[in-house]
Protein backbone atom coordinates (compact mmCIF):
# COMPACT_ATOMS: atom_id res chain seq x y z
CA UNK A 1 0.00 0.00 0.00
CA UNK A 2 1.32 3.39 -1.01
CA UNK A 3 0.09 6.92 -0.60
CA UNK A 4 -0.68 9.56 -3.24
CA UNK A 5 -1.20 13.17 -2.28
CA UNK A 6 -3.36 15.37 -4.46
CA UNK A 7 -1.53 18.68 -4.81
CA UNK A 8 -3.94 19.90 -7.50
CA UNK A 9 -7.03 17.96 -8.56
CA UNK A 10 -7.42 19.12 -12.15
CA UNK A 11 -10.81 19.96 -13.64
CA UNK A 12 -12.69 16.77 -12.78
CA UNK A 13 -10.69 13.83 -11.48
CA UNK A 14 -12.52 10.77 -10.15
CA UNK A 15 -11.77 7.22 -9.12
CA UNK A 16 -13.14 4.83 -11.74
CA UNK A 17 -12.98 1.15 -12.55
CA UNK A 18 -15.04 -0.78 -15.09
CA UNK A 19 -18.29 0.13 -13.30
CA UNK A 20 -21.06 -1.68 -11.45
CA UNK A 21 -23.48 -3.72 -13.50
CA UNK A 22 -26.70 -5.22 -12.22
CA UNK A 23 -28.37 -2.36 -10.37
CA UNK A 24 -30.65 -1.13 -13.14
CA UNK A 25 -33.75 -2.16 -11.15
CA UNK A 26 -32.75 0.47 -8.55
CA UNK A 27 -32.10 3.13 -11.17
CA UNK A 28 -28.33 2.91 -10.66
CA UNK A 29 -26.28 3.13 -13.85
CA UNK A 30 -22.90 1.39 -14.03
CA UNK A 31 -20.71 4.51 -14.11
CA UNK A 32 -17.06 3.44 -14.55
CA UNK A 33 -14.35 4.70 -16.88
CA UNK A 34 -15.77 6.71 -19.77
CA UNK A 35 -12.97 5.25 -21.90
CA UNK A 36 -12.78 1.63 -20.75
CA UNK A 37 -10.23 0.79 -23.44
CA UNK A 38 -7.71 3.22 -21.99
CA UNK A 39 -8.35 1.99 -18.45
CA UNK A 40 -7.86 -1.64 -19.38
CA UNK A 41 -4.60 -0.97 -21.22
CA UNK A 42 -3.36 1.17 -18.33
CA UNK A 43 -4.04 -1.60 -15.87
CA UNK A 44 -2.15 -4.04 -18.06
CA UNK A 45 0.83 -1.69 -18.23
CA UNK A 46 1.21 -1.73 -14.44
CA UNK A 47 0.31 -5.39 -14.01
CA UNK A 48 -3.14 -4.88 -12.51
CA UNK A 49 -6.27 -6.87 -13.16
CA UNK A 50 -8.51 -5.19 -15.77
CA UNK A 51 -11.02 -4.26 -13.08
CA UNK A 52 -8.57 -2.29 -10.90
CA UNK A 53 -9.50 1.33 -10.16
CA UNK A 54 -7.58 4.29 -11.53
CA UNK A 55 -7.88 8.07 -11.70
CA UNK A 56 -9.88 9.47 -14.59
CA UNK A 57 -8.93 13.05 -15.42
CA UNK A 58 -11.00 15.34 -17.60
CA UNK A 59 -9.61 18.00 -19.99
CA UNK A 60 -7.18 19.34 -17.38
CA UNK A 61 -5.11 16.95 -15.30
CA UNK A 62 -3.96 17.19 -11.70
CA UNK A 63 -0.67 17.23 -9.83
CA UNK A 64 0.19 14.30 -7.58
CA UNK A 65 2.95 13.71 -5.04
CA UNK A 66 4.17 10.16 -4.42
CA UNK A 67 5.97 10.13 -1.04
CA UNK A 68 6.60 6.40 -1.37
CA UNK A 69 6.96 6.13 -5.14
CA UNK A 70 4.84 3.98 -7.45
CA UNK A 71 4.71 2.14 -10.72
CA UNK A 72 2.46 4.31 -12.88
CA UNK A 73 1.02 4.39 -16.38
CA UNK A 74 -0.84 7.07 -18.31
CA UNK A 75 -3.32 6.13 -21.00
CA UNK A 76 -6.02 7.82 -23.04
CA UNK A 77 -5.41 11.38 -24.10
CA UNK A 78 -2.09 13.19 -23.84
CA UNK A 79 -2.29 15.69 -20.97
CA UNK A 80 1.36 16.73 -21.28
CA UNK A 81 2.53 14.84 -18.21
CA UNK A 82 5.84 15.59 -16.54
CA UNK A 83 7.52 13.73 -13.69
CA UNK A 84 9.67 16.21 -11.76
CA UNK A 85 9.83 18.18 -14.98
CA UNK A 86 10.69 15.28 -17.32
CA UNK A 87 8.11 14.45 -20.00
CA UNK A 88 6.18 11.23 -19.61
CA UNK A 89 4.34 9.98 -22.68
CA UNK A 90 0.99 8.25 -22.44
CA UNK A 91 0.55 4.55 -23.23
CA UNK A 92 3.59 3.57 -21.20
CA UNK A 93 4.37 2.68 -17.61
CA UNK A 94 7.16 4.33 -15.66
CA UNK A 95 8.67 4.26 -12.24
CA UNK A 96 7.98 7.10 -9.84
CA UNK A 97 10.68 7.43 -7.19
CA UNK A 98 9.73 8.33 -3.62
CA UNK A 99 9.13 12.06 -3.30
CA UNK A 100 8.57 12.69 -7.01
CA UNK A 101 5.70 14.79 -8.35
CA UNK A 102 3.67 14.00 -11.46
CA UNK A 103 2.13 17.07 -13.03
CA UNK A 104 -0.43 16.96 -15.82
CA UNK A 105 -1.68 19.87 -17.87
CA UNK A 106 -4.39 20.59 -20.39
CA UNK A 107 -5.29 17.94 -22.91
CA UNK A 108 -3.50 17.86 -26.24
CA UNK A 109 -5.94 15.38 -27.76
CA UNK A 110 -9.20 14.02 -26.29
CA UNK A 111 -11.28 14.47 -23.16
CA UNK A 112 -9.83 11.95 -20.73
CA UNK A 113 -6.54 10.67 -19.39
CA UNK A 114 -6.14 7.76 -16.97
CA UNK A 115 -3.50 7.46 -14.29
CA UNK A 116 -3.13 3.81 -13.39
CA UNK A 117 -1.01 2.73 -10.44
CA UNK A 118 0.23 -0.70 -9.57
CA UNK A 119 -2.14 -2.16 -6.98
CA UNK A 120 -4.99 0.05 -8.16
CA UNK A 121 -6.59 2.90 -6.21
CA UNK A 122 -8.01 1.47 -3.00
CA UNK A 123 -11.40 2.80 -1.93
CA UNK A 124 -14.31 1.21 -0.10
CA UNK A 125 -16.37 -0.47 -2.80
CA UNK A 126 -19.98 0.62 -3.22
CA UNK A 127 -22.24 -2.02 -4.75
CA UNK A 128 -19.16 -3.99 -5.68
CA UNK A 129 -17.30 -1.28 -7.54
CA UNK A 130 -14.83 1.53 -6.84
CA UNK A 131 -16.38 3.78 -9.47
CA UNK A 132 -17.52 7.25 -8.50
CA UNK A 133 -21.17 8.01 -9.29
CA UNK A 134 -21.09 11.79 -9.19
CA UNK A 135 -24.81 12.52 -9.37
CA UNK A 136 -25.64 10.40 -6.32
CA UNK A 137 -22.39 11.22 -4.53
CA UNK A 138 -21.59 7.54 -4.06
CA UNK A 139 -18.65 5.26 -4.71
CA UNK A 140 -15.08 6.27 -5.44
CA UNK A 141 -13.33 8.66 -3.08
CA UNK A 142 -16.05 10.00 -0.78
CA UNK A 143 -18.47 9.96 -3.70
CA UNK A 144 -16.96 13.05 -5.29
CA UNK A 145 -14.28 14.44 -7.57
CA UNK A 146 -10.84 14.81 -5.97
CA UNK A 147 -9.84 18.01 -4.21
CA UNK A 148 -6.54 19.53 -3.24
CA UNK A 149 -5.22 17.86 -0.10
CA UNK A 150 -6.95 14.51 -0.62
CA UNK A 151 -4.78 11.51 0.17
CA UNK A 152 -5.34 8.32 -1.79
CA UNK A 153 -3.95 4.86 -1.25
CA UNK A 154 -3.05 2.13 -3.67
CA UNK A 155 -4.23 -1.41 -3.03
CA UNK A 156 -2.09 -4.27 -1.87
CA UNK A 157 -0.91 -5.12 -5.30
CA UNK A 158 -1.40 -8.56 -6.61
CA UNK A 159 0.71 -7.04 -9.32
CA UNK A 160 1.34 -10.38 -10.90
CA UNK A 161 4.38 -10.78 -13.08
CA UNK A 162 5.33 -7.12 -12.99
CA UNK A 163 6.15 -6.85 -9.33
CA UNK A 164 9.89 -7.12 -9.56
CA UNK A 165 11.77 -3.88 -9.33
CA UNK A 166 14.03 -2.49 -11.98
CA UNK A 167 13.66 -0.77 -15.31
CA UNK A 168 12.59 -3.93 -17.10
CA UNK A 169 9.15 -3.66 -15.54
CA UNK A 170 8.34 -0.53 -17.53
CA UNK A 171 6.26 -1.24 -20.57
CA UNK A 172 4.62 0.44 -23.51
CA UNK A 173 1.92 -0.25 -26.01
CA UNK A 174 3.08 -1.06 -29.53
CA UNK A 175 2.33 1.54 -32.24
CA UNK A 176 0.32 -0.99 -34.23
CA UNK A 177 -2.05 -1.59 -31.32
CA UNK A 178 -2.32 2.11 -30.59
CA UNK A 179 -3.32 2.72 -34.18
CA UNK A 180 -6.00 0.05 -33.89
CA UNK A 181 -7.38 1.55 -30.70
CA UNK A 182 -7.22 5.20 -31.75
CA UNK A 183 -10.36 7.15 -30.83
CA UNK A 184 -12.65 7.76 -33.76
CA UNK A 185 -14.64 10.84 -34.75
CA UNK A 186 -16.90 8.80 -36.98
CA UNK A 187 -18.93 6.77 -34.52
CA UNK A 188 -20.30 3.47 -35.72
CA UNK A 189 -23.90 2.92 -34.65
CA UNK A 190 -26.54 0.23 -34.88
CA UNK A 191 -30.18 1.18 -35.44
CA UNK A 192 -32.02 2.21 -32.27
CA UNK A 193 -35.28 0.72 -30.99
CA UNK A 194 -37.39 3.58 -32.41
CA UNK A 195 -35.63 3.77 -35.78
CA UNK A 196 -38.94 2.98 -37.47
CA UNK A 197 -40.44 6.17 -36.10
CA UNK A 198 -38.15 8.37 -38.15
CA UNK A 199 -38.73 9.14 -41.81
CA UNK A 200 -36.16 8.42 -44.50
CA UNK A 201 -35.58 12.15 -44.67
CA UNK A 202 -34.80 12.20 -40.96
CA UNK A 203 -32.32 9.35 -41.37
CA UNK A 204 -30.69 11.20 -44.22
CA UNK A 205 -30.22 14.26 -42.03
CA UNK A 206 -28.86 12.19 -39.16
CA UNK A 207 -26.44 10.00 -41.10
CA UNK A 208 -25.44 12.74 -43.52
CA UNK A 209 -24.87 15.46 -40.96
CA UNK A 210 -21.84 16.59 -39.03
CA UNK A 211 -22.56 17.24 -35.37
CA UNK A 212 -20.63 19.30 -32.89
CA UNK A 213 -20.24 18.24 -29.27
CA UNK A 214 -21.75 21.00 -27.13
CA UNK A 215 -20.47 22.28 -23.79
CA UNK A 216 -23.10 20.04 -22.21
CA UNK A 217 -20.93 16.96 -22.41
CA UNK A 218 -20.18 15.03 -19.26
CA UNK A 219 -20.19 11.55 -17.78
CA UNK A 220 -23.99 11.38 -18.04
CA UNK A 221 -24.30 12.26 -21.69
CA UNK A 222 -23.27 14.45 -24.59
CA UNK A 223 -25.65 16.93 -26.17
CA UNK A 224 -24.81 17.56 -29.82
CA UNK A 225 -25.68 20.41 -32.12
CA UNK A 226 -26.03 20.32 -35.87
CA UNK A 227 -28.76 19.69 -38.42
CA UNK A 228 -32.00 19.00 -36.49
CA UNK A 229 -33.46 15.55 -37.03
CA UNK A 230 -37.15 15.86 -37.95
CA UNK A 231 -39.37 14.48 -35.22
CA UNK A 232 -40.56 10.91 -35.50
CA UNK A 233 -44.13 10.70 -36.78
CA UNK A 234 -45.17 8.26 -34.09
CA UNK A 235 -45.17 10.30 -30.89
CA UNK A 236 -46.48 8.88 -27.65
CA UNK A 237 -43.12 7.58 -26.49
CA UNK A 238 -43.34 5.73 -23.17
CA UNK A 239 -40.29 5.84 -20.90
CA UNK A 240 -38.21 2.69 -21.25
CA UNK A 241 -34.79 1.32 -20.36
CA UNK A 242 -31.93 2.97 -22.24
CA UNK A 243 -28.54 1.61 -23.21
CA UNK A 244 -25.06 3.01 -22.90
CA UNK A 245 -24.36 4.89 -26.13
CA UNK A 246 -28.03 5.40 -26.96
CA UNK A 247 -28.53 8.27 -29.41
CA UNK A 248 -31.73 10.00 -28.30
CA UNK A 249 -33.37 12.65 -30.41
CA UNK A 250 -34.56 15.49 -28.16
CA UNK A 251 -37.64 17.60 -28.84
CA UNK A 252 -35.53 20.19 -30.69
CA UNK A 253 -34.18 17.50 -33.04
CA UNK A 254 -30.73 17.47 -31.46
CA UNK A 255 -29.09 14.13 -30.66
CA UNK A 256 -28.07 13.32 -27.08
CA UNK A 257 -25.68 10.38 -26.59
CA UNK A 258 -25.84 8.63 -23.22
CA UNK A 259 -22.54 8.02 -21.44
CA UNK A 260 -21.47 5.87 -18.48
CA UNK A 261 -23.29 7.71 -15.72
CA UNK A 262 -26.44 7.65 -17.82
CA UNK A 263 -30.01 7.77 -16.67
CA UNK A 264 -31.29 4.18 -16.65
CA UNK A 265 -34.62 4.97 -18.32
CA UNK A 266 -35.70 7.73 -20.66
CA UNK A 267 -38.56 9.03 -22.72
CA UNK A 268 -36.86 10.21 -25.93
CA UNK A 269 -36.97 8.17 -29.12
CA UNK A 270 -33.65 6.55 -29.97
CA UNK A 271 -32.50 6.81 -33.57
CA UNK A 272 -29.35 4.75 -33.09
CA UNK A 273 -26.90 3.33 -30.56
CA UNK A 274 -23.12 3.65 -30.56
CA UNK A 275 -21.52 0.21 -30.89
CA UNK A 276 -19.64 -1.27 -27.93
CA UNK A 277 -16.32 -1.12 -29.79
CA UNK A 278 -16.66 2.68 -29.98
CA UNK A 279 -17.45 3.34 -26.30
CA UNK A 280 -13.82 4.32 -25.75
CA UNK A 281 -14.06 6.85 -28.58
CA UNK A 282 -17.24 8.22 -27.03
CA UNK A 283 -15.41 8.75 -23.74
CA UNK A 284 -12.74 10.81 -25.49
CA UNK A 285 -15.11 13.28 -27.17
CA UNK A 286 -14.93 16.82 -25.88
CA UNK A 287 -16.81 20.05 -26.50
CA UNK A 288 -16.37 21.43 -30.03
CA UNK A 289 -15.31 18.07 -31.47
CA UNK A 290 -17.09 17.34 -34.75
CA UNK A 291 -18.47 13.89 -35.27
CA UNK A 292 -20.49 11.87 -37.75
CA UNK A 293 -22.48 8.66 -37.50
CA UNK A 294 -22.02 5.59 -39.67
CA UNK A 295 -24.58 2.80 -39.62
CA UNK A 296 -23.38 -0.81 -39.27
CA UNK A 297 -25.19 -4.10 -38.78
CA UNK A 298 -25.30 -5.93 -35.45
CA UNK A 299 -23.06 -8.60 -36.97
CA UNK A 300 -20.46 -6.01 -37.97
CA UNK A 301 -20.65 -4.45 -34.51
CA UNK A 302 -19.93 -7.83 -33.01
CA UNK A 303 -17.02 -8.44 -35.34
CA UNK A 304 -15.52 -5.03 -34.52
CA UNK A 305 -15.84 -5.72 -30.80
CA UNK A 306 -14.11 -9.08 -31.21
CA UNK A 307 -11.26 -7.43 -33.09
CA UNK A 308 -10.92 -4.78 -30.39
CA UNK A 309 -10.94 -7.44 -27.70
CA UNK A 310 -8.12 -9.21 -29.51
CA UNK A 311 -6.04 -6.03 -29.57
CA UNK A 312 -6.74 -5.40 -25.91
CA UNK A 313 -5.72 -8.83 -24.76
CA UNK A 314 -2.99 -9.82 -27.23
CA UNK A 315 0.24 -10.73 -25.48
CA UNK A 316 2.35 -8.85 -28.02
CA UNK A 317 0.34 -5.62 -27.72
CA UNK A 318 2.52 -4.54 -24.81
CA UNK A 319 6.32 -4.66 -24.88
CA UNK A 320 8.99 -3.88 -22.32
CA UNK A 321 10.91 -0.65 -22.63
CA UNK A 322 14.60 -0.59 -21.92
CA UNK B 1 -54.80 -9.42 -11.85
CA UNK B 2 -53.65 -12.51 -13.75
CA UNK B 3 -50.86 -11.96 -16.22
CA UNK B 4 -51.80 -12.66 -19.79
CA UNK B 5 -50.03 -15.20 -21.92
CA UNK B 6 -46.63 -14.06 -23.06
CA UNK B 7 -47.61 -14.29 -26.71
CA UNK B 8 -48.00 -10.52 -26.85
CA UNK B 9 -44.37 -9.79 -25.98
CA UNK B 10 -42.37 -8.02 -28.67
CA UNK B 11 -38.56 -8.05 -28.89
CA UNK B 12 -36.49 -5.21 -30.25
CA UNK B 13 -32.68 -4.94 -30.31
CA UNK B 14 -31.73 -1.70 -28.55
CA UNK B 15 -27.96 -1.88 -29.03
CA UNK B 16 -25.30 -4.49 -29.76
CA UNK B 17 -25.46 -5.41 -26.07
CA UNK B 18 -29.12 -4.97 -25.19
CA UNK B 19 -32.55 -6.24 -26.10
CA UNK B 20 -35.90 -4.67 -25.24
CA UNK B 21 -38.88 -6.82 -24.30
CA UNK B 22 -42.18 -4.96 -24.71
CA UNK B 23 -45.41 -6.08 -23.09
CA UNK B 24 -47.75 -3.93 -25.13
CA UNK B 25 -47.42 -0.34 -26.20
CA UNK B 26 -49.43 1.30 -23.44
CA UNK B 27 -49.04 1.83 -19.73
CA UNK B 28 -51.35 -0.73 -18.17
CA UNK B 29 -51.26 -2.52 -14.83
CA UNK B 30 -51.21 -5.79 -16.71
CA UNK B 31 -48.19 -4.87 -18.85
CA UNK B 32 -46.32 -3.62 -15.79
CA UNK B 33 -47.14 -6.77 -13.88
CA UNK B 34 -45.64 -8.79 -16.70
CA UNK B 35 -42.50 -6.63 -16.52
CA UNK B 36 -42.28 -7.31 -12.80
CA UNK B 37 -42.85 -11.02 -13.28
CA UNK B 38 -40.11 -11.33 -15.90
CA UNK B 39 -37.74 -9.21 -13.79
CA UNK B 40 -38.44 -11.36 -10.74
CA UNK B 41 -37.90 -14.58 -12.66
CA UNK B 42 -34.63 -13.33 -14.15
CA UNK B 43 -33.45 -12.30 -10.70
CA UNK B 44 -34.36 -15.71 -9.29
CA UNK B 45 -32.88 -17.64 -12.19
CA UNK B 46 -30.25 -15.43 -13.81
CA UNK B 47 -29.16 -16.12 -17.37
CA UNK B 48 -25.35 -16.31 -17.55
CA UNK B 49 -24.05 -13.40 -19.61
CA UNK B 50 -27.05 -11.19 -18.82
CA UNK B 51 -25.45 -8.31 -16.92
CA UNK B 52 -28.23 -5.87 -16.15
CA UNK B 53 -31.96 -5.28 -16.32
CA UNK B 54 -33.79 -1.96 -16.74
CA UNK B 55 -37.51 -2.33 -16.00
CA UNK B 56 -39.94 0.39 -17.05
CA UNK B 57 -43.72 0.85 -17.45
CA UNK B 58 -44.32 -1.87 -20.00
CA UNK B 59 -40.86 -2.97 -21.09
CA UNK B 60 -37.71 -4.55 -19.79
CA UNK B 61 -34.29 -3.75 -21.22
CA UNK B 62 -32.01 -6.78 -20.98
CA UNK B 63 -28.30 -5.95 -21.17
CA UNK B 64 -25.97 -8.79 -22.10
CA UNK B 65 -22.34 -9.56 -22.77
CA UNK B 66 -22.09 -8.77 -26.47
CA UNK B 67 -19.58 -11.51 -27.21
CA UNK B 68 -21.62 -14.18 -25.44
CA UNK B 69 -25.10 -13.63 -26.86
CA UNK B 70 -26.71 -12.70 -30.14
CA UNK B 71 -30.13 -11.05 -30.00
CA UNK B 72 -31.94 -13.97 -31.61
CA UNK B 73 -30.38 -16.55 -29.28
CA UNK B 74 -31.17 -14.49 -26.21
CA UNK B 75 -34.71 -13.93 -27.45
CA UNK B 76 -35.18 -17.70 -27.71
CA UNK B 77 -33.90 -18.10 -24.17
CA UNK B 78 -36.12 -15.31 -22.85
CA UNK B 79 -39.19 -16.79 -24.56
CA UNK B 80 -38.77 -19.84 -22.33
CA UNK B 81 -39.00 -17.51 -19.35
CA UNK B 82 -42.04 -15.77 -20.81
CA UNK B 83 -43.82 -19.10 -21.04
CA UNK B 84 -43.56 -19.42 -17.26
CA UNK B 85 -44.73 -15.94 -16.24
CA UNK B 86 -48.17 -17.12 -15.17
CA UNK B 87 -46.61 -19.26 -12.47
CA UNK B 88 -44.42 -16.49 -11.04
CA UNK B 89 -45.38 -15.46 -7.55
CA UNK B 90 -44.44 -11.84 -7.03
CA UNK B 91 -43.30 -10.81 -3.55
CA UNK B 92 -46.06 -9.33 -1.36
CA UNK B 93 -46.08 -5.60 -2.06
CA UNK B 94 -45.07 -3.44 0.88
CA UNK B 95 -47.10 -0.36 1.76
CA UNK B 96 -44.72 2.53 2.37
CA UNK B 97 -45.86 5.85 3.80
CA UNK B 98 -43.93 8.90 2.72
CA UNK B 99 -44.27 12.08 4.79
CA UNK B 100 -44.56 15.24 2.71
CA UNK B 101 -44.58 18.87 3.72
CA UNK B 102 -46.69 20.60 1.07
CA UNK B 103 -46.56 24.09 -0.34
CA UNK B 104 -44.53 27.27 0.10
CA UNK B 105 -40.85 26.92 -0.78
CA UNK B 106 -41.12 23.12 -0.61
CA UNK B 107 -43.90 23.03 -3.21
CA UNK B 108 -43.44 26.07 -5.43
CA UNK B 109 -45.98 24.81 -8.00
CA UNK B 110 -48.78 23.89 -5.60
CA UNK B 111 -50.77 27.09 -6.05
CA UNK B 112 -50.40 27.07 -9.82
CA UNK B 113 -51.47 23.43 -10.08
CA UNK B 114 -54.52 24.28 -7.97
CA UNK B 115 -55.33 27.27 -10.19
CA UNK B 116 -54.91 25.20 -13.37
CA UNK B 117 -57.57 22.78 -12.13
CA UNK B 118 -59.80 25.41 -10.50
CA UNK B 119 -59.48 23.87 -7.06
CA UNK B 120 -57.88 24.97 -3.80
CA UNK B 121 -54.33 24.00 -2.81
CA UNK B 122 -55.87 22.12 0.12
CA UNK B 123 -57.89 20.04 -2.34
CA UNK B 124 -54.73 19.27 -4.34
CA UNK B 125 -53.09 17.98 -1.17
CA UNK B 126 -56.20 15.98 -0.29
CA UNK B 127 -56.24 14.37 -3.73
CA UNK B 128 -52.52 13.67 -3.71
CA UNK B 129 -52.62 12.04 -0.27
CA UNK B 130 -55.81 10.03 -0.70
CA UNK B 131 -54.59 7.64 -3.41
CA UNK B 132 -52.45 4.53 -3.03
CA UNK B 133 -49.81 4.48 -5.75
CA UNK B 134 -47.99 1.63 -7.43
CA UNK B 135 -44.22 1.77 -7.92
CA UNK B 136 -44.17 0.99 -11.64
CA UNK B 137 -40.36 0.98 -11.67
CA UNK B 138 -37.27 2.79 -10.45
CA UNK B 139 -35.28 4.61 -13.06
CA UNK B 140 -33.81 7.86 -14.35
CA UNK B 141 -31.52 8.29 -11.31
CA UNK B 142 -30.81 5.99 -8.33
CA UNK B 143 -33.94 5.53 -6.23
CA UNK B 144 -36.38 7.52 -8.39
CA UNK B 145 -39.71 5.67 -8.25
CA UNK B 146 -42.30 6.24 -10.96
CA UNK B 147 -45.61 6.24 -9.08
CA UNK B 148 -49.07 6.04 -10.56
CA UNK B 149 -51.76 6.78 -11.10
CA UNK B 150 -52.57 10.28 -10.09
CA UNK B 151 -56.20 11.22 -9.44
CA UNK B 152 -57.78 12.32 -12.72
CA UNK B 153 -58.33 15.85 -11.38
CA UNK B 154 -54.58 16.24 -10.81
CA UNK B 155 -53.29 15.17 -14.21
CA UNK B 156 -51.06 18.09 -15.22
CA UNK B 157 -48.53 18.51 -18.01
CA UNK B 158 -44.92 18.90 -17.00
CA UNK B 159 -43.29 22.33 -16.95
CA UNK B 160 -42.59 23.76 -20.40
CA UNK B 161 -39.07 24.53 -19.36
CA UNK B 162 -37.49 22.19 -16.79
CA UNK B 163 -35.82 23.62 -13.69
CA UNK B 164 -32.06 23.36 -13.75
CA UNK B 165 -32.04 22.29 -10.10
CA UNK B 166 -34.75 20.47 -8.21
CA UNK B 167 -33.85 19.95 -4.53
CA UNK B 168 -33.54 16.37 -3.24
CA UNK B 169 -36.77 15.18 -1.61
CA UNK B 170 -39.00 17.29 -3.87
CA UNK B 171 -42.37 15.66 -4.57
CA UNK B 172 -43.58 16.33 -8.09
CA UNK B 173 -46.31 15.44 -10.54
CA UNK B 174 -46.23 15.12 -14.34
CA UNK B 175 -48.97 13.70 -16.52
CA UNK B 176 -50.64 11.04 -14.40
CA UNK B 177 -47.44 10.21 -12.51
CA UNK B 178 -45.97 11.37 -9.25
CA UNK B 179 -42.58 10.84 -7.64
CA UNK B 180 -39.92 12.02 -5.22
CA UNK B 181 -36.56 13.33 -6.44
CA UNK B 182 -33.83 11.38 -4.57
CA UNK B 183 -31.06 13.80 -5.53
CA UNK B 184 -30.70 17.36 -6.66
CA UNK B 185 -31.13 17.05 -10.41
CA UNK B 186 -32.68 19.03 -13.25
CA UNK B 187 -36.36 18.24 -13.56
CA UNK B 188 -39.58 19.22 -15.30
CA UNK B 189 -42.16 17.87 -12.86
CA UNK B 190 -44.42 20.30 -11.00
CA UNK B 191 -43.43 20.43 -7.35
CA UNK B 192 -46.10 20.13 -4.68
CA UNK B 193 -43.99 19.55 -1.58
CA UNK B 194 -40.94 17.93 -0.10
CA UNK B 195 -40.25 14.74 1.82
CA UNK B 196 -37.61 14.55 4.55
CA UNK B 197 -36.93 10.88 3.78
CA UNK B 198 -33.82 9.79 1.90
CA UNK B 199 -35.05 7.85 -1.12
CA UNK B 200 -31.63 6.32 -1.74
CA UNK B 201 -29.09 5.85 0.98
CA UNK B 202 -26.18 3.57 1.63
CA UNK B 203 -26.45 2.88 5.35
CA UNK B 204 -29.12 0.22 5.17
CA UNK B 205 -30.10 -2.91 3.30
CA UNK B 206 -31.93 -2.54 0.07
CA UNK B 207 -30.57 0.94 -0.49
CA UNK B 208 -33.77 2.35 -1.95
CA UNK B 209 -36.69 3.30 0.23
CA UNK B 210 -38.95 1.88 -2.47
CA UNK B 211 -38.78 -1.19 -4.68
CA UNK B 212 -40.60 -1.98 -7.88
CA UNK B 213 -44.13 -3.22 -7.12
CA UNK B 214 -44.41 -1.48 -3.74
CA UNK B 215 -47.49 0.56 -2.83
CA UNK B 216 -47.06 4.12 -1.63
CA UNK B 217 -49.15 6.67 0.23
CA UNK B 218 -48.20 10.25 0.92
CA UNK B 219 -48.88 11.61 4.40
CA UNK B 220 -49.01 15.38 4.92
CA UNK B 221 -46.77 16.66 7.70
CA UNK B 222 -46.22 20.07 9.21
CA UNK B 223 -43.06 22.11 8.91
CA UNK B 224 -42.20 21.23 12.51
CA UNK B 225 -42.60 17.51 11.88
CA UNK B 226 -40.52 17.85 8.68
CA UNK B 227 -37.72 19.44 10.72
CA UNK B 228 -37.94 16.63 13.29
CA UNK B 229 -37.56 14.05 10.53
CA UNK B 230 -34.56 15.84 9.16
CA UNK B 231 -32.93 15.92 12.59
CA UNK B 232 -33.58 12.19 13.15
Amino acid sequence: MKVIEVLAPGLLTTVQDLGREGFGPMGVSPSGAADPVALRIGNRLVGNAAIAAALEMTLLGGTFLFPEGALAALTGSDFGAALDGADRLPWASFEVKPGQTLRLGATRSGARCYLCLQGGIAVKPFLGSASTHLLSGLGGYQGRALRKGDVLKTGDSDGGPNRTLGTNRCKKVTPKILEGLRPRKILRVTPGPQRGWFSQAAEKVFYGGTYGVSEEANRMGLRLHGPPVPEGAHGGMISEGVSLGAVQIAADGMPIILSVEQQTTGGYAKMANVISADFGSLGQLRPRDEIRFRRVTFETARKLLMEQEKLLTAKDSIVETI
Amino acid sequence: MPAKKSAGARFEPASDQSLLVYFGEQITLEANENVRRLLHLLEQEPIPGVDNLHPAYCSLLVKFAALKWRHQELERQLRKYLGRLNNVRLPEPRLVEIPVCYGREFGPDLDEVAAMHGITPERVIELHTSATYLVYFLGFVPGFAYLGELARELVTPRLLSPRRKVPAGSVGIAGNQTGVYPFETPGGWRLLGRSPLAMFRTDRDGLCLLSIGDRVRFVPVSRERFAEFERA
